[in-house]
């Protein structure tokens, strides 16, 4: 007699492969976030960076599976000495997102950046971390002068006519307020953006962050849950993959997780995916999308 | 850590497919987008597409929204005769939903999206939104000798947005061949692009009757496609309207300064964080 084993997670398939993310800073980044998903930092070498040619591989693989956009994140991907051929290699194929925390950006690298973006027929997106609209508030979770700094970054893309999008977690308390997200806005406008853009996203108990506030409580579970077509859609892992120096993961947080490594190709990847991690939890429960 | 790659199991059940309707043969069509209760614009539209020498004219969704008196485009298109699908706004108004589904990620662009979703479904008569929730998802045809699908959002979901800094060609290659149709037409974003892959394969977005397309100019858009040498040819033709006469209506409905100002500049002051960098670089907002 077979006893049927009853389903404890909900499962998300993966209905297309529209978003390529590369970890092509691997962890490692210039700075050490206090509320970092993944600890990056200037040692942290669990991830390596990614070459032009390991990029490029990929790309040719995510050409021939129809993907719609590519996100390159990190650590900070201006590390990576390859960076713009990188980005140049992948806009010529479909629109970029990069993932950065700015302060590497001098003008020099936004003038190219803005070049980049002209050359294609596909948008660039500049994502820029901030975490709060003074140094007070962001300082303590993005390191001593880091907000002076960001701010220079930003500025630099505004004037070679580049326009980032602002990227705040919830570490910023309030920012997911409208009284917050209105406060962000006239920000931005006073630091000259004058279409700001701005995105808020949850935290992640993970990494560094499980540290600064705490990590995830059993009740912080999909367990038992099921989604609907439309829930599951709203999921980064129902459509996208993350290649990393170590193999493809099935999103861009669970890098961590030798059990989120899906294989070494994007076809080994393309079946679905149980959502035991708490992390499935903030995506499903808070509506996080890493998507620009 | 439990094994997180046990598959297969309780997966969601797949989108059910949308109705889909074929057509026939054409040579030479017109494709309205999201008509936005711009009654003055569709009127000058169905003329132009006339005047032009269509066999057909197609409407792509979205009747209301945004403009005043929501019911008189669906009379004229009604009244027409005119072939539609369901955009959003028809799937939203038919089913009774509380918001128009339009996809925006954004608090400020919802809020003002709320407003026009209210006013459209205060003011579309019951008999109208029956008609609505008889349309089809997808119309098939031919021009010339391609095939040709038409969906409001893409084929694939009824509020995707394909905008043209984001519709790269390898993702237009696989929506042709996963949809076996040479040619997609489509509207939901308000502005008129295409991208042929060679001569008669790719994706048409035929643009929004409804509002400007964010350019500093008062006039809409519709795309002619044609049969032209065993490929397709693209013409976006432009919609000159009384665009005073439609802001004036506007305000006499009391619908938002925003969307009147819209109207008057042909500068979009409303969905604009669901703007792709060089979507949004184009406009002043």
């Amino acid at each position: 007699m077979s006893t049927a084993v009853a389903p404890d997670y909900p499962q998300a398939p993966l209905f297309a492969l529209d978003t390529l993310w590369f970890q092509v800073a691997g962890t490692l980044c210039n700075i050490q976030c206090a509320h970092c998903f993944i600890s990056s930092s200037p040692t942290n070498r669990s991830h390596e960076m990614l070459s032009l040619e390991h990029v490029k591989r990929f790309l040719a693989e995510g050409e021939a599976l129809g993907v719609k956009e590519y996100y390159f994140t990190g650590g900070e991907p201006f590390l990576n000495r390859e960076i713009f051929e990188i980005l140049e290699a992948a806009l010529a194929l479909g629109p970029v997102s990069v993932l950065t925390n700015g302060l590497l950006l001098k003008p020099e690298s936004a003038w190219r950046l803005r070049r980049l973006s002209d050359g294609s027929d596909y948008s660039l997106d500049l994502r820029i971390s901030i975490d709060g609209w003074d140094a007070a508030t962001n300082d303590p979770v993005r390191g001593a002068g880091t907000f002076d700094r960001i701010l220079v970054g930003i500025r630099n893309l505004a004037e070679a006519g580049l326009n980032p999008v602002i990227t705040v977690t919830e570490a910023c308390e309030g920012a997911a307020t409208a009284e917050g997200r209105t406060r962000f806005l006239a920000f931005l406008r006073a630091i000259g953006l004058t279409q700001p853009r701005l995105k808020v996203m949850p935290l992640l108990r993970l990494g560094a962050e499980s540290g600064r506030t705490r990590a995830y409580e059993s009740w912080e579970s999909l367990r038992g849950e099921t989604l609907t077509r439309d829930e599951a859609e709203a999921l980064v892992c129902s459509s996208g993959r993350m290649v990393t120096s170590k193999g493809v993961y099935v999103c861009p947080i669970l890098i961590d997780f030798p059990e989120a490594r899906m294989g070494t190709a994007l076809a080994e990847t393309l079946g679905g995916f149980e959502l035991r991690h708490s992390a499935c939890f903030t995506c499903h429960a808070q509506g996080l999308s890493c998507r620009t | 850590m439990p094994d997180l790659k046990l598959g297969g199991r309780r997966a969601p059940a797949p989108a059910p497919e949308p109705q889909t309707v074929e057509m026939g043969g054409y040579r030479r069509v017109a494709f309205l987008g999201g008509v936005y209760s711009n009654h003055l614009a569709l009127r000058e539209a169905l003329r132009i597409a006339r005047s032009r020498g269509v066999d057909a004219v197609f409407a792509l969704g979205d009747f209301g929204a945004f403009g005043p008196h929501p019911d008189r485009t669906v009379e004229i298109l009604r009244g027409e005769g005119i072939p539609a699908i369901q955009g959003n706004y028809e799937e939203s108004l038919a089913s009774g939903a509380a918001d128009c589904h339009c996809g925006y990620t954004d608090p400020r662009d919802n809020h003002f999206a709320q407003i026009s979703y209210d006013y459209t479904r205060e003011n579309t008569a019951a008999e109208h939104k029956r008609w609505m929730g008889t349309l089809p998802g997808h119309i098939r045809l031919t021009i010339g000798e391609k095939r040709v699908l038409l969906c409001h959002g893409s084929p694939r979901k009824i509020n995707e947005f394909l905008w043209r800094s984001m519709t790269p060609a390898p993702f237009i290659r696989k929506l042709l061949r996963d949809f076996e149709t040479d040619l997609v037409v489509c509207t939901h974003t308000g502005l008129p692009w295409s991208r042929l892959l060679e001569p008669g394969r790719g994706v048409v977005n035929c643009g929004a009757l409804g509002r400007p397309a964010n350019d500093g100019r008062t006039n809409v858009w519709l795309a002619v496609v044609e049969a032209e040498g065993g490929g397709l040819r693209v013409d976006p033709v432009r919609v000159d309207y009384d665009h005073e006469r439609l802001a004036r209506e506007m305000e006499a409905e009391r619908l938002p300064p925003e969307f009147v100002e819209t109207i008057r500049t042909g500068w979009w002051t409303s969905c604009l964080e669901i703007l792709p960098a060089k979507e949004r670089a184009q406009g002043r907002y």
